[in-house]
C-alpha cells in the first residue's frame, strides 16, 4: 500500500471515529434531555430546567421526595431497559448481518415471556422469582434457538427463520395460559405483555442496575470481536479469532440483555429492532453498539413520557407507543430492502 | 422443477386412487374417534344408535348429535380449509415455509376481530365470521404486496420477513386495545387460542358453503399450480398468464382461510404441515396434492383436537395449542432439512 493511500486510510477511519464521537454526543444530550423531561411530568409538575439541580440534592424537601423516590426509578428503569434493548438489538444485528434479526423477532422476548406468564399464572410467583423466570426463560430460548438454527455452520436466514418458529410456539403458550387465567391475571399479565413502565420502583430498578453494570462491560470488551466477525467467519478466522466462542459469547450477552430488560418492563415491542438502524444511520458505518444504547434509552423515555401523557389520566404502555412507532418503520425497510434488491 | 424434489411415495394412477381411499378411511376413523372420545367416553355403538334410533331424553345422545357432531364438522371444514389454503399458499409463492400464520393472515383476521369486539360491540362467533374474513384478506394483500417489490418477485423469504413484519405491526395493534379494554380481552383470548370446542351447528352451516366453494375452486387450480411450479418464464412460455393464476389462486386462499379462522380462530402451522405430507404422499403433481391435502387436513386437525381432549382430562388442551406444540418443530426440521428450496 502507498503511503499516500495508508494516509487516506488512516483520515477515513479518524473521520468516521470523530462522527461516531459527535453522534454519541449527541445523543447522549437527547437521552439526558429525555430523561430529565421522563421526570419533570406527572401530577406536580417540575421544571425541567430545576431536574437536574435536584437530582444532585439541591432541590425543596418535596420535590427531592417526589423526583428522587417517586420518579427517579421509574426513569432509571426506563433509560436502562431502553439501552439493553439496544444494545442487543445491535449485537445481533451485526452478527447475523441482519436487520430483522433483533431479540423480539427472533423469539428471545417472546421465549422470557411465555415463561414469566407461565411463574405468574401457574406457579403464582411474584416480583422478582418472575424476574428470573424470564432472565431463565429468554436464556434458555436463546440457546435453543442457536443449537437448532446450527448445521455444519451458522445461516443467518436459517436463524431468523428457526426464531420465527420458536417465537411462533412460545405466543401459542402464553396465548393458552392467558385463555387459562383468572381474567384479572390475564389482564396483568397482558399489561406486562405489552411492555409497562408502570408503578417501577428501587426495588425493580436495584436489580437492573446490578445486572447491567455486569453486562455493559462484558459487552463492550466483546466489541472487538463483533468487528471482526462482521466482516466474515473466515476473515475473522484469519486473524485469529476463535469464531464459534466468541459468537457464543455475544449471543449469551446479547440474549442475557433481552431477558433482563425484558424482566423488568415486559418484552417492550421493536426497541431492539429499531435502535442499532437508527444508529448505524446516524454515524453512517456498519457498527453502532452504544449508539444504539443510546437510541434505545431516549426511545423507551420519550415513549413512557408520551404515554402518560397522550390520555392523562389514563396511561398508555410504553409497548404501545413503541410499537405504533417501530412497526411502521420495520415495514418500510422492508420495503426500501426489497425494492433496491437487497431483501434476500 | 429441480431434480432433487421426492417423488411421493406412490407413483401409478392406480396406487394413488387406492392411497387417496386408505387416507379417507383414515379421516373417517379419526372423525368417529372425535366423535366418540371425550370428558364422557361413548361406545362406538351407542355413537351408531344416537343417529339410529335417536333418544333425546337419553344424555349420551344428546352429547353426540348437540355437541360432538357440529365440533367434528366444524373440524373437518376448518382442517380442510386450512391444509387446501396451505396448499394453494405454497404453490402461489413457490415457497415451502408459507402458512397463514407465518403470512400474517391470521394476524390481521385477529386483529380485525379485535376492533369487532371492541368498537362494534360484536359478541358472538357468528359476528366475528365477516371481520375475520375482512381482516385475512386485507393482511394477505398487504403482505404479498410488500413481500412481491423488487427484483425476483415474492421470494420465499422476502414473504416470510414480510408476513412477520406486517403480523408484529398488526398484533401491537391488537394489543393496544387489549391494554385499553378488559372486556375485549375476555372474550378475545378464548378466541385466539384456535379451537373448536363449543362450536353449534350453525357455525358449521354458516362456514360450509365458503368452505365447499372454496374448496371446489382450489381443485380446479391444481393444473395452474402445476405450470407454475415450472417457473414463472416456463409459465408464461407456454402461454399461461402467470399474474392471473396467482390473483385467482391467492383469492381462493384466502376465502378458506378466512373461513377456517372465523370458525375456529387463528391456527398456525396446520397450513404449512399439511402441504409437505401431502405432497410427501403424492409426489409433484398439485391435482393430487390438493386432493389429499383436502383429506389430511381434517385428520391432523381432528386428530390434534382428540389429543387435546384426552391429554388434559377432564379438561382440554384447545387445538390450536397442539398443532402449534406438534408443528412448531416440524417447520423447524423442515428449516433446517432444506436449504430452502424454492417449490
Amino acid at each position: 500500500m502507498s503511503d499516500d493511500a495508508y494516509l487516506a486510510l488512516l483520515h477515513g477511519r479518524r473521520v468516521r471515529r470523530l462522527r461516531t464521537l459527535g453522534v454519541s454526543i449527541a445523543l447522549a444530550v437527547v437521552a439526558f434531555a429525555a430523561f430529565c423531561w421522563s421526570i419533570a411530568v406527572g401530577d406536580f409538575p417540575i421544571p425541567v430546567l430545576d431536574v437536574p439541580g435536584v437530582l444532585l440534592g439541591q432541590g425543596s424537601p418535596k420535590d427531592d421526595f417526589i423526583v428522587n423516590e417517586l420518579r427517579l426509578p421509574r426513569a432509571v428503569v426506563a433509560l436502562l431497559v431502553g439501552a439493553a434493548f439496544g444494545i442487543s438489538g445491535a449485537i445481533f444485528q451485526a452478527l447475523t448481518r441482519n436487520p430483522l434479526a433483533s431479540p423480539d423477532i427472533i423469539g428471545i422476548t417472546a421465549g422470557a415471556s411465555a415463561t414469566a406468564v407461565f411463574g405468574f399464572i401457574v406457579l403464582d410467583l411474584g416480583g422478582t422469582s418472575i424476574a428470573l423466570a424470564a432472565v431463565l426463560g429468554g436464556l434458555t430460548t436463546s440457546m435453543l434457538i442457536y443449537a437448532l438454527a446450527w448445521r455444519r455452520g451458522m445461516s443467518a436466514y436459517r436463524l431468523v427463520l428457526v426464531g420465527i418458529g420458536i417465537a411462533a410456539m412460545a405466543m401459542a403458550l402464553t396465548s393458552y395460559l392467558l385463555s387459562r387465567a383468572e381474567l384479572y391475571e390475564a389482564r396483568e399479565a397482558n399489561l406486562w405483555l405489552t411492555g409497562s413502565l408502570n408503578g417501577r420502583g428501587w426495588e425493580q430498578a436495584g436489580p437492573l442496575l446490578v445486572a447491567m453494570a455486569v453486562l455493559i462491560p462484558i459487552a463492550i470488551a466483546l466489541i472487538p470481536k463483533l468487528r471482526t466477525l462482521q466482516l466474515s467467519e473466515d476473515t475473522a478466522r484469519g486473524l485469529g479469532v476463535r469464531v464459534n466462542l466468541s459468537r457464543s459469547g455475544l449471543i449469551l450477552v446479547a440474549a442475557a440483555l433481552a431477558s433482563v430488560a425484558t424482566a423488568t418492563a415486559g418484552p417492550v415491542a421493536f426497541v431492539a429492532f429499531v435502535a442499532g438502524p437508527i444508529a448505524r444511520r446516524l454515524v453512517n458505518g456498519p457498527l453502532a453498539v452504544l449508539p444504539a444504547a443510546l437510541v434505545g434509552a431516549a426511545l423507551v423515555l420519550a415513549s413512557d413520557v408520551v404515554g402518560r401523557r397522550l390520555f392523562e389520566p389514563t396511561e398508555i404502555p410504553v409497548g404501545i407507543i413503541t410499537a405504533l412507532v417501530g412497526a411502521p418503520y420495520l415495514i418500510l425497510l422492508l420495503a426500501r430492502a426489497n425494492r433496491v434488491g437487497r431483501g434476500g | 422443477m429441480s431434480a432433487d424434489l421426492p417423488r411421493g411415495l406412490v407413483r401409478s394412477r392406480r396406487t394413488r386412487v387406492l392411497a387417496l381411499a386408505l387416507t379417507f378411511a383414515v379421516l373417517l376413523l379419526v372423525a368417529l374417534a372425535s366423535i366418540a372420545i371425550g370428558a364422557r367416553a361413548i361406545s362406538p355403538g351407542t355413537v351408531l344408535d344416537a343417529f339410529t334410533h335417536y333418544d333425546r331424553t337419553l344424555d349420551e345422545h344428546l352429547i353426540v348429535r348437540t355437541l360432538r357432531v357440529p365440533r367434528t364438522l366444524v373440524g373437518l371444514l376448518v382442517g380442510l380449509a386450512l391444509g387446501m389454503a396451505g396448499t394453494l399458499f405454497q404453490g402461489v409463492t413457490r415457497n415451502p415455509l408459507a402458512d397463514p400464520g407465518i403470512l400474517g393472515v391470521n394476524a390481521g383476521a385477529s386483529l380485525a376481530v379485535v376492533m369487532a369486539i371492541y368498537l362494534l360491540g360484536v359478541g358472538s362467533l357468528l359476528g366475528y365470521v365477516w371481520f375475520g374474513f375482512l381482516g385475512a384478506a386485507v393482511a394477505s394483500v398487504a403482505v404479498y404486496l410488500l413481500g412481491a417489490l423488487g427484483r425476483g418477485g415474492a421470494t420465499p423469504i422476502k414473504l416470510a420477513l414480510a408476513g412477520s413484519a406486517v403480523a408484529a405491526f398488526l398484533s401491537a395493534l391488537s394489543s393496544a386495545i387489549l391494554v385499553i379494554d378488559a372486556a375485549t380481552l375476555n372474550q378475545y383470548r378464548f378466541w385466539a387460542v384456535g379451537s373448536v370446542a363449543g362450536r353449534d351447528g350453525t357455525i358449521a352451516a354458516q362456514v360450509a358453503p365458503f368452505v365447499v366453494v372454496g374448496a371446489v375452486l382450489a381443485l380446479v387450480t391444481g393444473r395452474m399450480l402445476n405450470t407454475l411450479a415450472l417457473g414463472d418464464d416456463v409459465a408464461q412460455g407456454l402461454g399461461q398468464r402467470v399474474g392471473l393464476i396467482r390473483v385467482y389462486s391467492g383469492l381462493v386462499a384466502v376465502l378458506l382461510v378466512g373461513a377456517a379462522v372465523a370458525a375456529a380462530g387463528p391456527i398456525s402451522f396446520l397450513g404449512l404441515v399439511v402441504p409437505h405430507l401431502a405432497r410427501m404422499i403424492a409426489g409433484t403433481d398439485y391435482r393430487w396434492i390438493l386432493a389429499f391435502a383436502a383429506l389430511i387436513g381434517p385428520i391432523l386437525l381432528l386428530g390434534c383436537d382428540v389429543l387435546g381432549r384426552i391429554a388434559a382430562r377432564p379438561g382440554e388442551i384447545q387445538v390450536g395449542i397442539v398443532v402449534a406444540v406438534i408443528g412448531g418443530p416440524f417447520f423447524i426440521a423442515l428449516v433446517r432439512r432444506r436449504r430452502l428450496v424454492e417449490l
